[in-house]
């Protein structure tokens, strides 16, 4: 599903690199958490997976494909496959739920049949039933994240990256976005999450790669958010 | 493809945009109305060179009794020169087409034809006129070739070429045309200015948008394509502004005021505004695209 083979990441005007010669593989199917202190390298490894940035060094392999290798108007086609769900839910202001999930299928050109189609089945899925016509500023923080959770799955894609999805919620509605992102796993979607959430991932018990300064200084199945607390 | 849905996009930024998008029209439609301008210019200065070079002739003044250049040391022309020369010209066929011969009296005929109500009548007399051959060319640039054949041969005083008067006037209305396209130039570097920044802004006002597209993995084409179309819009209602001045100035300007005035010469038809008109609406169009679609580039990259 994805594997890092000897990447490093440099970012230009800086002396340290964000990723330090990292090799990692995660499987179909898996359920990741990727934790570690801030300017660890989480946002890079994510960044990386998504193609937003190039490796200085190694190659990421993604569903099957060498990022590296890959021509610029092919990047779209991956993307299709991975959904992404962010801390700040990127939603889009002026347009209503349906409309916001729908977004992500019109402009990959998808027929307004099926839109009609797909779009109320996921709403049901992570929960949001019955509020289609409701705009993001009447949704609270948790049903935001419900419906770009659903933006991202509407596809169903073969990978979820969440970027610190419950970093603006409270714990208890972060649980059951927690319990939405599981369900999505059960589906077959292989999810890669980061968070600073200690006690998300210390219930979950899923694989645990926690970076610090750019190097994997643990990789886990069954972890917890770290040891020394 | 989704036409209704891109059809929206480019509505909702052109709205959104209102006052980048009227500046844009504006500037279009002011450039590209110098620059179909000068082109009416350039095809006004090759009408008028058709009517009136078909007309020009070439004079070869003879020698008259007073004449003092040195060619005429001997006199006033005598029959024999002017039969040489009238023979020579006959010669000079194909490329004199046509000969004629005019005398004093006719000469002086036209004059008074020409100076009706001046005084300047009263002071000349016959004599005063020289008499000539008007010749008319079939191909009228090639004046030097009589030229070099008849002046300073005995008898004749000068020869004349029209076309220099008129080539005077023609520069003039050459210079003209050359500073509006000038100007219409400079005013498409502006318009090419204005939709690289005005695309920058739309481009960044809509960055949420666009990097939402770019996650669920929308083309790139379909990203730019409604910036494009609102770019080629701007621009089409700028040039379309341009060709509805144009025509109004040719129907009122040309055919209501200048015409009726000046009706000693042609001027430009409908055909050359049908021949500019399109090409107005493609340079500016064209423009448009290309400065959008290069400033996009840069700031949508995937």
């Amino acid at each position: 599903m994805i594997l890092f083979d000897q990447v490093t990441k440099l970012y230009v005007n800086q002396q340290r690199p964000a990723l330090d010669d990292v090799s990692l593989e995660i499987e179909k199917g898996e359920f990741i958490f990727l934790v570690g202190p801030s300017g660890s390298g989480k946002s890079t490894f994510l960044r990386l997976v998504l193609r937003e940035e190039r490796p200085t060094k190694g190659q990421v392999w993604v569903l099957g494909k060498e990022l590296n290798r890959l021509s610029n108007w092919k990047i779209p086609a991956l993307r299709r496959q991975i959904g992404t769900v962010f801390q700040d839910f990127r939603l889009l202001p002026n347009k209503t739920v349906f409309e916001n999930v729908a977004f992500a299928l019109e402009v990959i050109g998808k027929p307004s049949s099926h839109i009609k189609k797909v779009v109320p089945e996921v709403l049901e899925v992570v929960g949001l039933e019955g509020k289609e016509q409701r705009r993001p500023d009447e949704l609270s923080g948790g049903e935001q994240q419900r419906v770009a959770i659903a933006r991202a799955f509407v596809n169903r894609p073969m990978l979820l990256i969440a970027d610190e999805p419950t970093g603006n919620l409270d714990p208890g509605t972060s649980i059951g976005i927690m319990k939405l992102l599981d369900r999505i796993n059960k589906l077959g979607t292989t999810v890669v999450m980061s968070t600073h959430d200690s006690q998300i991932v210390d219930q979950m018990r899923r694989r645990v790669i926690e970076l610090e300064s750019g190097h994997v200084v643990r990789d886990q199945s069954r972890g917890v958010y770290g040891y020394a607390r | 493809m989704r036409a209704t849905f891109v059809a929206s996009e480019v509505g909702h930024g052109l709205r959104r945009n209102l006052t980048m998008t009227i500046a844009v029209i504006i500037t279009v439609a002011v450039s590209l109305g110098l620059f179909g301008a000068s082109l009416l210019v350039r095809a006004q200065v090759s009408t008028m060179k058709d009517f009136w070079y078909d007309k020009v002739e070439v004079s070869i003044f003879l020698c008259s009794k007073g004449s003092d250049t040195p060619s005429c040391a001997g006199g006033a022309v005598t029959d024999a020169q002017r039969d040489q020369i009238r023979s020579d010209l006959e010669s000079l066929r194909p490329l004199v087409e046509d000969i004629y011969y005019e005398s004093k009296t006719e000469a002086y005929q036209r004059f008074q034809d020409q100076f009706e109500n001046s005084p300047i009548v009263d002071n000349v007399t016959e004599n005063a006129l020289p008499e000539s051959f008007r010749v008319k060319l079939s191909d009228p640039t090639k004046y030097e070739v009589v030229a070099s054949a008849f002046a300073g041969r005995p008898g004749i005083e000068q020869v004349n070429d029209q076309r220099q008067i008129l080539d005077k006037f023609f520069r003039l209305l050459g210079g003209l045309q050359l500073i509006a396209l000038l100007i219409a130039l400079s005013m498409l570097v502006v318009t090419v200015l204005l939709i690289v920044n005005t695309m920058r802004v739309a481009a960044f006002s809509r960055r949420r948008e666009t990097s939402i597209m770019r996650l669920v993995g929308a083309s790139n084409f379909y990203i730019q394509l409604p910036f494009l179309l609102e770019a080629g819009i701007a621009a089409a209602l700028g040039a379309l502004l341009a060709i509805g001045t144009l025509i109004v100035s040719k129907a009122v300007l040309i055919d209501q005021v200048l015409a009726p005035s000046f009706q000693f010469t042609a001027f430009v038809g409908w055909d050359s505004v049908v021949a500019i008109a399109p090409l107005m609406l493609i340079t500016g169009v064209g423009l448009a695209g290309l400065a959008a679609f290069f400033t996009l580039r840069k700031y949508l990259r995937v």
